[in-house]
């Protein structure tokens, strides 16, 4: 059957997150990227919610299954109170999730009812690298057989909470194939750089991390001896990412919406104008075009489709694309106040640039 | 309710049946009839016909539901999300033959939105009888297009005969011919024209009527010469004291100012836009299967999984096009899945609508770009497409029209708000 409309339980879910999203995140977003800081206390009640929780079985700790169109809904609803925020609330899971979907049974009993039964902390995942071609499919960091564990090297940038990691996953190239690998944050060789200055994203301390022939024993590599498909883990990276995407994008959305029928020229409210009643018509149809194409390669994984991996690429593709075209337009409903730090709009649109390299932030 | 996309299986069962027809009915022919423009291609018309009444559809592509089998549970409806399907399809195939697809297309569903039981019984029986049978919805005017509240078409009641007495001049009628002269293997049609009956209260006044075919004072005068879609008839037809009995009216035939008689129209609206993206869809979908089918022969692969930035331009403009035609699409099958489930649907009809008008002419435009000479030439029905696929942007609504609706919609504003 077709279907869209999210079941019971996921509206709950969402209510609960959209809740917080609107009243805490967006309330925190301002002061978060001018003072490049997160309270940790609001990052600690947003954790409080159970979105990783309720997607790791009872064996591990946690209390449901998971579910990428859960995790997707999820995304979208955190995202739309401010993307740092929400990135930093779900870091953990950017060490879980693969660890879930691709670890051993004893990575996953090592570290999964720790992370879940505690308070949040940060663990997290190296995935991008500093090039103008990054590519996930082909990393310039590798992994050695050495003995018989594993030697890293090569430099890792944008990892979140990278300076009080408790450990990473660090994702290298091992033979032409991309694999994770867990580095505990005293491993050595691992030096963790100076924090990131980016476009946007200011609130989230993200670092460079370098490998100089960090040493990690088998067992440390996702999944074992076998290792695992970083197919899987990609794609509900790409699915998460797009779900973000969908969020900021709603925000600017609703907030330039918002805005056009208070703010009033010519006589009549903006809204009122064609030319910015058809950009809102236009940015609309694109977000809920864009969220089903992301909801359906959300559902494609969780039901193992065959085309599951180029669903979630084609649709963190098209949501890189509509989170440009969306956010630029709120700035431009806005004119001139959209230039001003004051409104929201210029950060939604710094962070909907980000999207195409910030492939790593999220997963679901 | 949950989120699921997995196409019910009556309709993917059809939908290989129906590729059948589209390969071996229309593919094959669809050039001629592309450059015999107003040829009607019987083969294709009297087999729909027979399938359709052999299936029991009530005549015609209609909403219909399959009957449940004895005892089994009972299903979610899927009319809608079926008929969607089968215009995709067939339009996939020739979108100029699906539009002669006999039955009563849009003349029938003003019927269904705005007749009362008895009219329903007396004017859409005969889309099911032996001869393939069609009809028209006149709207459109030299003076009105897109502007509804233009029409300049009157319907006086004559009291003595009781009969409503029609004249005005429509333009633009899909398949106004078929429905409304006589034509030995056809059954008998029938239009349906809007006219107002109180000039005074604009578009509360205006009503629609049921003119039976070859009733005199009702000529058709011209058939159009067009960019594509040439397999589909478009007629100008004028009424010159054009009589038809009182009961032919749909509708109330008194006129209150709270209620507007044009609900009617608006109602069916929401139900043929999506119908009208479905199909542009499936032209667009034809257009990329063939261009990526090409790339293919000339050894050219798409690298789906690399980031954007180390794709060819070929390679990227493939991707945008897959995910402008699926994304479409979705929006397509949502809007009709809210029908199918009794939900308003006004906002996600029009998005469907205004995204599909967007997205078949980009992807057919970029189609003949990429293939070069190849994509310009006839010998390939890719040019042909193009033609085809620009249509969705103009009828039911254009463009801008369902940006209107969609903007009205999200900002909750009337049609005074925002003109
Ligand atoms: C092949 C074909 C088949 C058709 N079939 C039928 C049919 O079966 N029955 C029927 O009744 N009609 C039919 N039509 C008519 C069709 O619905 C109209 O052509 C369409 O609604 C536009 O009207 P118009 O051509 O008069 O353009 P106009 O209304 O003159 O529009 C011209 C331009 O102005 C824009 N515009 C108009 N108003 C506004 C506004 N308020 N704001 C912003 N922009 C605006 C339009 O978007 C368009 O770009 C058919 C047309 C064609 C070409």
């Amino acid at each position: 059957m077709y279907s869209f409309e999210p079941n019971e339980e996921q509206q709950m879910l969402m209510d609960a997150v959209g809740k917080y999203a609107a009243n805490d995140l967006r309330a925190a977003a301002h002061d978060a990227e001018e003072s490049r800081e997160l309270p940790r206390k609001l990052i600690g009640k947003g954790w409080e919610l159970g979105l990783l929780q309720a997607s790791t079985p009872e064996a591990y700790g946690g209390f449901g299954e998971r579910s990428a169109v859960t995790g997707a809904l999820a995304v979208e609803e955190m995202a739309f109170g401010d993307l740092a925020g929400a990135l930093a609330v779900m870091t953990p899971s950017l060490f879980a999730t693969p660890i879930l979907l691709g670890g051993s049974e004893e990575q996953r009993q090592e570290y999964l009812p720790n992370i879940v039964g505690g308070e949040w902390a940060p663990y997290t995942a190296a995935l991008i690298e500093y090039t103008f071609d990054f590519d996930p499919n082909a990393l310039r960091t590798t992994a050695k057989v050495e003995g018989d564990g594993y030697a890293l090297n090569g430099e890792k940038a944008f990892v979140p909470f990278a300076k009080d990691a408790e450990a990473m996953i660090v994702y290298a190239n091992l033979n032409g194939v991309t694999q994770g690998f867990i580095v505990p944050k005293d491993a050595a060789g691992l030096s963790i750089g100076e924090r990131e200055k980016l476009m946007g994203l200011n609130a989230l301390p993200l670092h460079r991390v370098k490998l100089d022939n960090v040493k990690v024993p088998a067992t440390n590599r996702l999944g074992g001896a076998p290792g695992h498909d970083f197919g899987l883990v990609l794609s509900a990276m790409r699915v998460a990412s797009a779900s973000a995407a969908l969020g900021v994008a709603k925000a600017s959305f609703e907030y330039s919406k918002n805005y056009a029928k208070e703010r009033e020229a010519f006589g009549v409210k903006i809204a009122q104008k064609q030319a910015v009643a058809f950009m809102l018509a236009e940015m609309v149809t694109e977000i809920e075009s864009i969220r089903l194409l992301t909801w359906e390669a959300a559902w494609k994984l969780d039901t193992n489709k065959e085309d599951s991996c180029v669903a979630a690429y084609l649709a963190f593709t098209g949501a890189c694309d509509m989170a440009m075209m969306v956010t630029d337009r709120g700035v431009q409903i806005l004119g001139g106040h959209g230039y001003i730090r004051e409104h929201p709009v210029e950060l939604f649109m710094r962070n909907g640039r980000g999207f195409p390299m910030l492939l790593g932030l999220a997963i679901v | 309710m949950t989120i699921e996309f997995e196409a019910p299986k009556p309709i993917a069962q059809m939908q290989m049946m129906l590729q059948t027809v589209a390969e071996n009915m229309m593919r094959s022919v669809s050039r001629d009839f592309d450059e015999n423009e107003h040829a009607i291609p019987w083969d294709y018309v009297e087999f729909m016909h027979t399938a359709m009444k052999a299936a029991g559809g009530g005549g015609g592509l209609t909403v219909t539901e399959g009957k449940p089998k004895e005892g089994a549970e009972k299903r979610p409806p899927i009319g809608y999300q079926r008929l969607a399907a089968q215009i995709e399809m067939l339009s996939w195939g020739d979108v100029g033959f699906y539009l002669v697809t006999p039955g009563g297309g849009l003349g029938a569903a003003a019927v269904v939105a705005a007749g009362s039981p008895e009219q329903k019984a007396k004017f859409l029986t005969r889309f099911n009888e032996e001869k393939p049978t069609f009809a028209a919805m006149c709207m459109t005017e030299p003076g009105a297009g897109s502007d509804t509240s233009a029409i300049r078409a009157r319907a006086v009641l004559d009291e003595k005969s009781n009969e409503w007495v029609i004249n005005g001049e429509k333009i633009f009628v899909t398949a106004g011919d078929k429905s409304f002269n006589e034509y030995e293997k056809f059954g008998k049609g029938f239009i349906v024209v809007w006219a107002s009956i109180d000039p005074s209260a604009g578009r509360a006044g205006m009503r629609a009527f049921v003119v039976e075919a070859g009733t005199p004072g009702v000529k058709v005068t011209k058939l159009e010469h067009k960019l594509g879609i040439r397999a589909s008839d478009t007629a100008s037809i004028s009424l010159v004291d054009a009589r038809v009995p009182f009961e032919n009216l749909l509708g109330k035939p008194t006129v209150e100012k709270t209620t507007t008689g044009f609900k009617g129209a608006m109602a069916t609206f929401d139900a043929t836009r999506p119908l009208v993206a479905a199909s542009g869809l499936g032209v667009a979908r034809a257009a990329l299967e063939f261009l990526k089918e090409k790339l293919m022969e000339n050894g050219v692969q798409i690298r789906y999984g690399m980031p954007r930035n180390k794709l060819t331009s070929i390679e990227k403009d493939v991707i945008d096009m897959e995910i402008q035609l699926r994304s479409a699409w979705l929006l397509v099958l949502k809007a009709v899945w809210m029908a199918d489930n009794k939900k308003p649907n006004a906002l996600e009809s029009s998005m469907s609508k205004v995204r599909a008008g967007d997205v078949v002419t980009k992807i057919t435009q970029k189609a003949v770009e990429i293939m070069g000479p190849l994509g310009y030439s006839r010998e390939f029905l890719l040019e042909k497409w193009f033609r085809d696929a620009k249509i969705t942007d103009i009828y039911e609504g254009t463009g801008q029209i369902n940006r209107l609706v969609v903007a009205r919609q999200i900002l909750g504003y009337s049609g005074s708000e925002l003109r």
